[in-house]
């Protein structure tokens, strides 16, 4: 399925649904993006944990793994393992459009010091790495943060 | 079968392949210019870089250098993030980066026509095709040039087809380049290479400590800038973090508390091949090559234009107003081997047609007399393929026409095409009309043969036929509807006033063709002696033939005329004065041409027959050995060439020149001659030696029935000769 829509929804189960956490609950998360002027940015969602500990990738836009270097938070975090995102992606997003992902998110993981991270990169432009980082909260839903070059804003809802 | 493919693949791939092509030409400028918006390259380390960059942008992220030796930085201006193209003696930025969209809408149609990976993926079947078309190109210019190495020798040929190949010859590597490396790279994005070496893991343990001077890690100090590909910063306020070094040898990690090197992988083979497949595809990093390649490209719409109209054309020409086997009463059979059989077949179709004639025609391998219902008469025009075998539309016909039962209410002629030169001269058409005899076939005209395509002998056949038939028409064929040529005499030489045998050797100036004409191949063909010029009369459609005794190198084109009795053409001819034109076209005549190398030539010739023999010994610069023996009548009054045969001699043009003079108080004819010198010819001969012979019927009897002789002792005979292409003929 190509993802070029403006507007795409997308319900999606990650490793940070381990079933031994009781409660999870759908958590939506909505990225817009600027007019960068460039082609489709490839974004990387991902979770550390209190210590800055990578605890697990949500999403990752953008289909092509020779560029997920330039992902370079994502990657360091990961070690660049694909297998980390096998059935969690899809294609890139384009400049001006907007990108909505439904996931499955453990209750336990908000309000207890994880951070959300998305990284960005645009072909023969700048790479973005930790171009969002927000705290997993229960107050933090519906608050929208603005990114630094690529996303123009970004928030989750419970 | 390979021309085919290249057909279908060409007219397929078309489309797709000149929107590729020009896209691709239009990128081929981009790494060009970047060479000259470039500041100047300095032989620093990536230490000294990075430590210019950061005095001048502190809160730099990331330094860039493109393989064309263009430094980018990324870094932020307060809280926008910002990036500039940075000039390596300073440090300093010194131009805005970043990729133009016209570039980038560019690239995108270029590489995936704004489809994304479906696009990719029609791109990369493009790549498949061109290099398909490649292949089966050279494949076909091979077989059209003769052998692999004639593909480098100037192009024959005419028109579309003539540009075609001219184009390819020059766009060839270019495109083969440009397809074999995209598809590399499409591989490669698709992930189906084997891996590169890619990063080395996260360092677990850093030294915690930030602040190392850039300028004094050791590490970066020993990378000179021309291998930097990318150098990230540790991010700020991140202890955990590292600077991360690429370069064309490989990638690490370096701490950003003590400069040490934490970790490091090198390139691999993968890694290599695809930066230089990325460099010969997109031209960054060699802007010549990219600017070669675009030129290439730009022959892509003219080979795809050239490519179809040839389709086009061959395709009208085999298109034949046909009337329906059942409905017909002519029935016109074609047996044709390289096709041009097809081509007399059309002319006696259309001549038959405008006479009211309902004619059908079909190959000989088509052979099915029950559905003739209405057919009157039978016409087989059969050429003949190697030592008298059926040609390639004849296949299968002989056996079906034994075995088919004579039809009393057919009448039937046999037309035989060939050559004299092979020595089975259109011995298939011959086995025919044996059959047809042995069978008791009705005779509509006897078997006749025409020699080399001879428009004269068809039209004798047609008169025949006309007769035949009790109808007044003839059969004017022009092989290829001949481009003509105005020539102009500019000398004329004068012979044979007291042997009651005017004969002149007539020199033309060669038009001079434009550039257009020169390059699509309208220009005067190029001609070598022993070609044969066809002459248009006035008051006649049918052309003369006279052999050429020059070739275009030559730079004017020489014939010997000698009048004949009430003939038309040579009657012209030799009133001929300089300044006055005559109208004419070239026709090629490869089979009588002296073969190159060594071996000896021996030359035979009577009368008007010594100007493509002398046009030979004018060419023969390479002082090959030649030999001409030369009969003519009186020394006093017909010595053609005299001055020339004896300069040559001297100059080692001609090795040695019998003549006979058969008007003197010893006659004596050129078959004499050779019978005087049989011993030297048959040691000639059997050194290898080649035997032309040019003139009228009755002397190239005689001198075969010489040679005949003279061969015998050794053990040859002319029917060998003439199959190993030693003995040729051009006889009038």
């Amino acid at each position: 399925m190509r993802l070029k829509s403006l507007f795409a929804m997308l319900a999606v189960t990650t490793a940070l649904t381990i079933p031994a956490f009781a409660q999870a609950g759908q958590v939506t998360l909505s990225t817009n993006m600027r007019n960068y002027g460039g082609d489709g940015a490839y974004l990387a969602y991902y979770v550390t944990d209190a210590q800055g500990k990578y605890a697990g990738s949500l999403w990752m836009a953008g289909g092509k793994a020779k560029y997920y270097e330039h992902l370079s938070g994502w990657y360091r975090a990961s070690g660049g393992d694909t297998g980390e995102i096998s059935g969690i992606s899809g294609a890139s997003v384009g400049a001006g459009r907007s990108l909505k992902i439904t996931v499955d998110l453990a209750d336990t993981l908000f309000d207890a010091g994880y951070q959300l991270h998305i990284d960005s990169a645009v072909e023969d432009m700048r790479d973005s790495p930790n171009e969002i980082v927000i705290p997993l909260t229960s107050a933090g839903s519906g608050q929208t943060v603005k990114g630094t070059r690529y996303i123009a804003d970004f928030s989750y809802t419970r | 079968m390979i021309r085919s493919l290249h057909r279908w693949f060409g007219l397929v791939a078309a489309g797709l392949l000149i929107v590729i092509a020009l896209s691709g030409t239009a990128l081929s400028v981009f790494p060009a210019a970047e060479v000259f918006g470039t500041p100047a390259a300095q032989a620093i380390s990536v230490a000294e870089l990075a430590a210019r960059v950061q005095a001048a942008e502190p809160s730099v992220e990331q330094i860039r250098r493109a393989p064309s030796g263009r430094i980018t930085a990324y870094y932020f201006e307060g809280d926008q993030p910002a990036s500039a193209i940075i000039d390596p003696a300073t440090g300093q930025p010194a131009g805005s980066a970043g990729t133009s969209s016209l570039q980038r809408l560019l690239t995108n149609v270029h590489r995936s026509l704004l489809l994304d990976d479906t696009g990719r993926l029609v791109t990369a079947g493009g790549a498949a095709a061109m290099l398909l078309l490649s292949v089966s190109g050279l494949f076909v210019m091979a077989r059209r040039a003769g052998s692999w190495r004639g593909i480098l020798k100037p192009v024959r040929g005419k028109g579309n087809g003539r540009l075609h190949t001219i184009v390819s010859r020059l766009a060839l590597p270019g495109l083969f380049l440009s397809a074999l490396t995209a598809l590399w790279m499409t591989a490669a994005t698709f992930d189906i290479l084997p891996e590169g070496a890619g990063a080395p893991p996260f360092p677990a343990t850093v030294s915690g400590e930030t602040h190392v001077p850039v300028a004094s890690i050791a590490a970066l100090q020993a990378i000179p800038l021309e291998e930097l590909k990318s150098l990230n910063f540790p991010a700020d306020g991140d202890a955990t973090d590292v600077f991360t070094v690429k370069t064309e040898r490989g990638q690490g990690y370096i701490d950003q508390g003590n400069g040490a090197l934490l970790a490091w992988n090198d390139a691999n083979w993968v890694d290599t091949v695809n930066d230089t497949a990325a460099m010969l595809h997109t031209g960054q990093g060699m802007a010549w090559l990219g600017l070669l390649l675009g030129l290439s490209a730009l022959g892509v719409p003219v080979l795809g234009w050239t490519g179809v109209k040839v389709w086009l054309d061959s395709r009208r020409d085999r298109k034949r107003a046909s009337i329906a086997a059942g409905e017909a009463d002519t029935i016109i059979l074609v047996g044709s081997e390289g096709g041009t059989t097809w081509g007399f077949a059309e002319t006696l179709r259309g001549t038959l047609a405008e006479q009211g004639f309902a004619v059908h025609v079909a190959a000989m391998s088509a052979f099915a007399p029950e559905r003739w219902t209405k057919a009157k008469r039978l016409l087989l025009l059969a050429a003949t393929y190697g030592d008298g075998e059926a040609p390639t539309s004849a296949a299968g016909f002989l056996e079906r026409f034994a075995g088919a039962p004579v039809r009393p209410d057919l009448s039937l002629a046999v037309l035989g095409f060939g050559e004299r030169t092979f020595p089975a001269y259109c011995g298939f058409a011959a086995k025919i009309a044996r059959e047809a005899e042995e069978k008791g076939w009705t005779v509509l005209t006897p078997f006749e043969t025409v020699d080399r395509q001879s428009p004269q002998d068809f039209a004798r056949w047609g008169r025949a036929l006309a007769q035949a038939l009790g109808q007044d028409f003839e059969l004017n064929h022009q092989t290829v509807a001949p481009k003509l040529w105005t020539l102009t005499l500019v000398s004329r030489r004068d012979y044979g006033a007291n042997v009651q045998a005017t004969t002149a050797i007539l020199r033309f100036a060669l038009p001079v063709p434009s550039l257009w004409q020169r390059l699509t191949g309208k220009g005067l063909p190029r001609f070598e002696a022993g070609d044969l010029i066809g002459i248009v009369p006035e008051g006649s459609d049918l052309p003369r033939f006279y052999s050429l005794a020059s070739g275009a190198k030559d730079g004017f084109l020489e014939i010997c005329v000698r009048r004949q009795a009430g003939g038309l053409c040579s009657t012209r001819l030799t009133a001929l004065e300089p300044g006055e034109t005559v109208t004419a076209f070239i026709r090629p005549n490869p089979a009588f041409r002296p073969a190159r190398g060594r071996q000896p030539i021996i030359l035979i010739g009577a009368g008007t027959g010594i100007g493509p023999l002398a046009g030979f010994a004018r060419a023969n610069r390479a002082h090959q050995p030649m030999y001409l023996y030369f009969g003519t009548r009186h020394p006093a009054s017909d010595a053609l060439y005299a001055e020339e045969l004896a300069d040559w001699k001297d100059d080692g043009r001609l090795t040695s020149v019998f003549t006979a003079f058969s008007r003197t108080a010893t006659p004596a004819y050129v078959q004499d001659i050779l019978r005087r010198d049989a011993s030297r010819l048959a040691k000639l001969i059997a050194a290898g030696g080649q035997v032309l012979v040019c003139g009228g019927r009755d002397m190239a009897a005689g001198v075969a029935a010489a040679l005949a002789d003279i061969l015998a002792p050794q053990g040859m005979s002319l029917a060998s000769l003439k199959a190993e292409g030693r003995y040729a003929e051009d006889i009038y």
